[in-house]
């Protein structure tokens, strides 16, 4: 809806084109290095303080591994939330998602002795069709996102409360505790490191086999080359710094994956990019014959899944279900997906950079409290990054 | 020259890549009705949002002057100060709010900022009785019909006591009674010595109000002079006085097929429950490239976003596609059945801005490369270098962004994402609108080249050189029905903007 408004008051104006032309070479490759490089030159400004703040454990492995399993749950949203918002909506009902999922996940579990597989099973398929309940509102119904979602937010925390009477769920079997606060062994990390690596590297030279054939210009090689050497790079050594502790956290683990799969979703698939169109243009996307329902609610149900994914995370970590779990997580996922890049009017934006803004949320609290500055100064510090980063994104755009 | 109201010497403005005024002399004398007049585009939307500060010095060159003094109108509340008021062609109301608070918006009756309802009330009864309305000054906008908005806006500006009007096109959505009401509004306004501009394609208007008329084509100021000078006829003529140039490939016509597209009875009511396509029937056929021609409001892109399966409302009639039935109900549907529709708002409705070349290209056609819903990157970038190979589109890469493009590689953009769909029919709504000279003829190129390949053509457009240089024939519409259907012999501008104008009657 954001969305368009923007698109009937450009439209007022003036049929003819207004805005100033601008070499678009110049513009191209400015706004692309800014996005990017901004995001990285961020958190590694936020990991540079708190090293020296904190006399250099900040960055032990040790506290790496458990700044990563904080950032699992949000990470998780982060990457469905991008994808809801870049189709030009908004979830607010997760985080209580995030508290039923998990929480009927733990009844089932503890109170009537359901396997864990089963019991994950449930919450995710619950996810999913609360997920398609909410996307049905807003797509075939057009009952604004924000309205459905703020229902939707009240709802699942209402039943939350009235199926587990209030009281906290615990203790978890080992089994379902693993997900949440297991550690991959040592010589699997390894491996899975080595297997990543070589796929990426597969897939680049793969690509390139493909346009010399298709006779594409291969563009800037040396870029391309880098842009994966400094990747595996950047892996290699996180997966070497989690083996210095513990090994890779299961639920980092598992963010990865999803990440792999929602970055593939995104970038190559019709379906995402249907759902970049829908949220750049839905004007547009109409005319072109893309079915814009079937899409935003299939977005939906993935956002549901993935709720349920991170609700059965949260409790596995915490080793409890309560009845306050998941609450500000639509927040924090929200602001992160936002101090990512991604616009809240659609279309533009990338799992990537939610990821990072979920990592940069993190590290703030994670930093802040180990400098043991108390917690009301990190929604202070949290709340102001997340306007000063869309007031940059704001002017960097108005500049072109 | 101290009996001019206003003066707005060599005025020039750009668009990228469009010069839209070109040193634009235009001056009104007080207390007349002045027309201004010319075919869409000639630059006329833009003369008065300069003049009302839309516009603001800076972004044009030339000078202002209001009763001799010269004027820089950096927002509309100066030009308002200076006593200008515009009453646009689309309304500028607040549906939820009354008829008393439109009309006094920006401008309340209060004081310390409190609103004193009742003289608020009072003072727009008196309003609106002048302009001969006779509603509650407590309705809602929304709840009038288009006529009586029409008359709300008239009020509106009349309440500013402004002694300069500017009425863009305000009969359009008028019935017949309404326009004599605003007549006899505008009548009464000269013998209280108020000046108005009007804007309007409805000549017969013109003539029968208006004390002098000024006519622009192509940016540029063509002729002003009173009204007992001219005629229909000649303010036609100097409206599309162009001649022809090579501006449009040679038509042969040889390769003109069968019929692909038949339309029968075909009927359109929009959400309000308006009859906006009344009983159209006509056929196009392979190979050939019918002009659709008519006034805006017409029905043109009504008609045509209807068989397109994209307008917001209720259709009823037999549309067959090569000899079998075709059932659409969505822009989906029209696109399997071999349909492509470059619309007349490209940046609305036809590209993402923030994508790229690339994606905008594939846009409707991204299952042709992709598998199992999987884009295949590198066809998908070699379908993209292609098309814009073939329309010689000017950009860095197919990486760059659509939105940074002038508009003529825009519209290229877009006729390769329809290409991509290999139509059987084409349908091109105003393809050259806001596209420089010579990205026209280039397109020009293209409709003709595609034509000889054995598509079906249909282009809607407003300006008539472009419906006669590119048409082997012409249907021209009129209040929502196909009014004439014209061979490319029989056309030509007169006669187009008779039938056009409806004043094809009394020829």
């Amino acid at each position: 809806m954001l969305n368009a408004n923007a698109n009937t008051q450009s439209n007022l104006n003036d049929p003819a084109p207004q805005r100033k032309e601008i070499k678009p070479e110049q513009k191209g490759k400015f706004r692309l290095d800014f996005r990017q490089y901004s995001l990285l030159i961020a958190i590694l400004a936020i990991f540079v303080i708190f090293t020296i703040a904190t006399d250099g454990s900040f960055v032990t492995s040790r506290n790496l591994s458990n700044l990563f399993r904080q950032m699992s749950v949000t990470g998780i949203l982060a990457i469905g939330m991008t994808l809801v918002i870049v189709a030009g909506h908004i979830d607010l009902s997760v985080g209580s998602l995030v508290g039923l999922t998990g929480g009927i996940a733990a009844i089932l579990h503890v109170w009537y002795d359901w396997n864990t597989f089963a019991a994950i099973g449930v919450a995710l398929i619950l996810g999913v069709i609360l997920g398609a309940v909410q996307g049905w509102w807003i797509a075939y119904k057009n009952v604004p996102a924000f309205i459905v979602t703020l229902g939707g937010m009240m709802v699942f925390r209402g039943i939350l409360i009235g199926v587990s009477n209030g009281e906290t769920i615990a203790p978890l079997q080992d089994n379902f505790k693993m997900i949440g606060q297991g550690y991959i062994p040592y010589t699997v990390g390894y491996i899975i490191a080595v297997i990543v690596v070589a796929a990426l590297f597969a897939l680049y030279f793969k690509n390139r086999v493909k346009k010399i054939k298709l006779g594409l210009p291969l563009g800037n090689e040396n870029a391309a080359y880098g842009r994966v050497a400094l990747f595996s790079i950047v892996f290699l050594l996180f997966v070497y710094m989690m083996n210095r502790y513990l090994g890779i956290p299961a639920p980092i683990m598992a963010v990865l994956v999803v990440a792999g799969i929602f970055i593939f979703l995104s970038q190559r698939t019709t379906f995402g990019r249907h759902v970049y169109v829908i949220g750049g243009n839905a004007d547009a996307a109409k005319y072109s014959g893309i079915k814009i329902k079937r899409n935003v609610l299939i977005v939906y149900m993935l956002m549901g899944l993935l709720a349920g994914i991170a609700g059965v995370l949260l409790t596995s970590r915490l080793n409890a279900a309560t009845v306050g779990a998941g609450n500000m997580l639509e927040l924090d996922s929200i602001a992160a997906v936002v101090i990512g890049g991604t616009s809240l009017m659609g279309g533009v934006g990338t799992i990537m950079g939610s990821i990072i803004g979920a990592l940069i949320m993190v590290s703030i609290d994670n930093g802040m409290s180990m400098m043991n500055i108390e917690p009301f100064w990190q929604y202070i510090v949290k709340g102001s990054i997340l306007v000063i980063a869309v007031w940059m994104d704001v002017s960097t755009k108005r500049k072109q | 020259m101290g009996n001019d109201i206003l003066v707005m010497k060599r005025i020039s403005k750009e668009f990228p890549g469009v010069k839209a005024l070109d040193e634009v002399t235009f001056s009104v004398k007080r207390g007349e009705i002045h027309a201004l007049c010319g075919e869409n585009g000639a630059g006329k939307s833009t003369l008065m949002k300069v003049l009302s500060g839309i516009y603001p010095p800076g972004t044009y060159d030339g000078d202002i002057l209001v009763n001799g003094e010269v004027k820089q109108f950096h927002t509309i509340k100066d030009s308002e100060n200076a006593g200008i008021s515009i009453i646009y062609q689309e309304l500028a109301l607040a549906p939820e709010l009354t008829v008393a608070e439109n009309i006094f918006l920006g401008n309340e009756r209060a004081q310390k900022g409190i609103i004193n309802w009742d003289q608020t009330n009072l003072e727009a009864k008196r309003w609106l009785d002048q302009v001969g309305l006779d509603i509650s000054p407590d309705k809602r906008v929304k709840d009038l019909g288009v006529g009586q908005q029409q008359l709300v806006e008239i009020a509106k500006a009349l309440s500013k006591k402004n002694d300069l009007i500017i009425l863009d096109e305000p009969t359009a959505a008028l019935t017949e009674s309404e326009v004599e009401t605003l007549i006899g509004i505008l009548e009464e306004l000269r013998r209280q010595n108020v000046t108005c501009i009007y804007i309007s394609h409805k000549l017969n208007e013109v003539m029968r109000l208006c004390d002098s008329v000024t006519v622009l084509r192509d940016g540029k100021t063509i002729v002003t002079k009173p009204i007992d000078d001219m005629d229909e006829d000649k303010i036609i003529a100097y409206m599309v006085g162009r001649e022809l140039t090579q501006l449009y490939p040679k038509k042969t016509g040889d390769y003109i097929g069968g019929p692909v597209l038949e339309v029968k009875n075909f009927n359109v009511h929009d959400y309000a429950g308006r009859h906006v396509i009344k009983e159209a029937s006509f056929m196009a056929r392979k190979g050939e490239v019918l002009g659709i021609a008519g006034l805006m409001g017409s029905g043109r892109t009504e008609l045509f976003t209807s068989l397109f399966g994209a307008f917001e409302g209720k259709y009823s009639g037999e549309i067959t596609i090569d000899g079998q039935k075709a059932f659409i109900k969505s822009a989906a549907d029209a696109i399997k059945c071999g349909m492509a529709y470059v619309s007349e708002d490209r940046k609305k409705t036809g590209l993402v801005l923030d994508m790229s070349i690339r994606n905008n290209t594939t846009m409707v056609a991204l299952d042709s490369v992709s598998g199992n819903g999987i884009i295949d990157e590198a066809k998908e970038v070699h379908e993209a270098e292609k098309y814009m190979k073939v329309f010689r589109t000017k950009a860095p890469s197919i990486e760059t962004k659509v939105g940074t493009l002038s508009g003529g590689n825009q519209q290229k953009v877009v006729l390769g994402k329809w290409l991509m769909t290999s139509p059987k029919i084409l349908i091109l709504d105003e393809p050259t609108r806001g596209i420089d000279i010579g990205a026209k003829s280039e397109i020009y190129a293209f409709i003709h080249e595609l034509a000889k390949q054995g598509i079906s053509i249909i282009i809607i457009s407003s300006e008539l050189p472009e419906v006669l240089g590119m048409a082997d024939r012409v249907l021209v519409m009129s209040d929502g029905r196909i009014a004439k259907e014209l061979s490319i012999e029989e056309a030509d501008q007169n006669t187009i903007m008779k039938w056009a104008t409806g004043g094809a009657v009394h020829a």
